[in-house]
Parts: C-alpha cells; sequence; structure tokens
C-alpha cells in the first residue's frame, strides 16, 4: 500500500487546507457577480486558513494556534455580520446585489 | 490502513466536494446548506486532530449563528438569479486555471518540504481536557486580545444594527418614556363630588 495510505501526517491536512483555499479563489473567479456566493467563498478561505493553524497546532504541540483560530472564528463572525448588513441595506436601495451594476463610482 | 486515514479520507472527499458544490450550484439557498455541509465536515476531521473546542465551537458558531444568518439573509432577498449567473462560463477557464497553479504550488511547497515525515503520532494522554487546556491560555497569556474580541462583536453588533435600523415609522404607536415620567396624578384621575343615593329610596 502506498505511503499515502498508511499513516496520517502533517502534509495530509495541509493538502486538505491547500484544495479548500484553491477552490474558493475558483469560487470567487466563477461567481463574480454574486455578493452572497463572494462572502461564502470567504468563509470557505477563512476555513482553509484554520485548517493549517489547527493542524500546525497539533502538530507542533502549542496552544497558540488554537487560539489564533479562536480569534479568527470571532473576526469572521463580526465580518459576516457587518457584510450581510450591508448586503441588506444595498439591497434595500438598489434592488439588486449583482457586483457588475455597482459602478457608481466609475468616472 | 487505520481507521483514522480512512476516516480522514471519507471526511476529505465529503469537505472537498461540498465546497466544490457551494461554488458552482445555481441557488444560493443551495450554496448556503453545502457550505453548513462543508463546515460540519471540516469540524470532524478536527476532532480527528483532537482540537475538541474549537470542532464544537466550529459547529456552535458557524452552523449554528452565520448560516442561518446568511440562509435568513438569501431568503430574504428576491433576487434574480439568471441575471447573476452571466459570465460564469465565462470565467469557468481562467478560475480552473488559477485553481489548478494555486493547488499545484500548495502542494508542491508542501511534499517537498519534509511535512510528510510529521506522523500524527500518539494522542493526547487520557483524561487530557482540550478546553481547560485552550481556556488556561485565553485567560493568562491571552486575555488581553480576548478582551479586544470582544470589543470587536460588540462593535459588529451596533454596526449592523446601525446599518439595517429603519428608524421609527410614521403612524406607529411609541411610548414616551419622558413624558410617561412627568405625568401628574391631575393628569390620570378626577375626583368628582355626588350626592349619595340611598338604594330602597331609588328602587320603591
Amino acid at each position: 500500500m502506498s505511503a499515502y495510505f498508511t499513516e496520517l501526517t502533517l502534509a495530509h491536512f495541509l493538502t486538505l487546507g491547500a484544495i479548500l483555499f484553491s477552490l474558493s479563489v475558483a469560487g470567487i473567479f466563477l461567481n463574480r457577480k454574486n455578493v452572497i456566493i463572494l462572502l461564502m467563498a470567504i468563509e470557505l478561505m477563512l476555513l482553509a486558513v484554520n485548517m493549517n493553524f489547527v493542524a500546525f497546532s497539533r502538530f507542533h504541540g502549542n496552544a497558540d494556534g488554537q487560539v489564533f483560530v479562536f480569534f479568527i472564528l470571532t473576526v469572521a463572525a463580526a465580518e459576516a455580520a457587518i457584510g450581510l448588513a450591508i448586503l441588506v441595506v444595498l439591497f434595500r436601495n438598489r434592488n439588486t446585489i449583482n457586483v457588475a451594476e455597482l459602478d457608481d463610482l466609475k468616472g | 490502513m487505520s481507521i483514522q486515514v480512512l476516516v480522514f479520507y471519507l471526511f476529505g472527499t465529503l469537505l472537498t466536494l461540498s465546497a466544490l458544490s457551494v461554488i458552482t450550484v445555481r441557488n444560493p439557498v443551495y450554496a448556503a446548506l453545502f457550505l453548513v455541509l462543508t463546515f460540519f465536515t471540516s469540524a470532524g476531521i478536527w476532532m480527528l486532530l483532537e482540537v475538541e473546542f474549537l470542532a464544537i465551537t466550529l459547529v456552535l458558531v458557524y452552523v449554528g449563528a452565520v448560516m442561518v444568518l446568511f440562509l435568513f439573509v438569501v431568503m430574504m432577498l428576491d433576487i434574480n438569479l439568471s441575471r447573476l449567473r452571466e459570465g460564469f462560463a465565462r470565467y469557468l477557464p481562467v478560475g480552473i486555471l488559477v485553481a489548478l497553479v494555486m493547488a499545484g504550488e500548495l502542494l508542491l511547497i508542501i511534499w517537498t518540504k519534509g511535512a510528510q515525515k510529521l506522523p500524527l503520532g500518539e494522542g493526547n494522554p487520557d483524561g487530557f481536557s482540550n478546553t481547560a487546556y485552550l481556556g488556561e491560555r485565553l485567560y493568562t497569556e491571552y486575555l488581553y486580545p480576548f478582551e479586544i474580541a470582544a470589543v470587536i462583536l460588540l462593535v459588529a453588533i451596533v454596526a449592523a444594527i446601525t446599518l439595517t435600523h429603519r428608524g421609527r415609522r410614521e403612524g406607529g404607536r411609541y411610548q414616551d418614556p419622558a413624558r410617561q415620567v412627568q405625568v401628574k396624578r391631575d393628569d390620570r384621575v378626577r375626583v368628582i363630588s355626588m350626592p349619595a343615593v340611598d338604594n330602597k329610596e331609588r328602587d320603591a
């Protein structure tokens, strides 16, 4: 049996985080008109970062990574709340959440 | 293959597929639900890493609060889906290209720097409490950042309410505490002087 399947290593978890991060970057490219999906892609990105922090914390035997994930979760929750509030106000005023139509600042 | 490896690959596959669904499905409601699945699955993987407190926090905070907020907003807004999907096919090749290049670069670094030589090894000893361990650090070494995090959450609440609050509507009925405390006895009670009436005499 190949070495990838015999034992879990740090590389396994980092790989998962890398794949998750790449997927969310692709998501930002694909759904660049829908603000809601863009916010979801940002949440996915933070999750990928958290995955790396947790993996390094576990393999390094140090709690600092976990504490950092705790703070990232706090900031992500605040960001989601404010982002969605802005989204609601945006929809109320413009009746759209299409990023392409938000070009008022264009000269 | 140990049970740990099996669980990791099962959850990892599920995580990747649900993350892929989040960015490709048409309906934002389904995207939000797939995001819930993504968070739930990664909580499972964190459990595998014995980071129990954060795994449970992820489920409680993300699945319980943030994703419900997302679903709430998605369902509240009346969105024209077809307009928002414009350009999906156009950006698909460049999106896939960027994702593949990025993933390739990251994997190249991860698998050539010796990360695969660090085994997961033995877990925490019996009776070890991850929550107690984390709490001890959080309330001693990281007390100041912890307080700042609390302030950030407070600011977020105030900002979200200020942004979405529409003020008092016309014609609504509201209490005015200032006027309520100014009320005197004479404004509410009127004492009328009346002659007493004998009931027997009246009924007769």
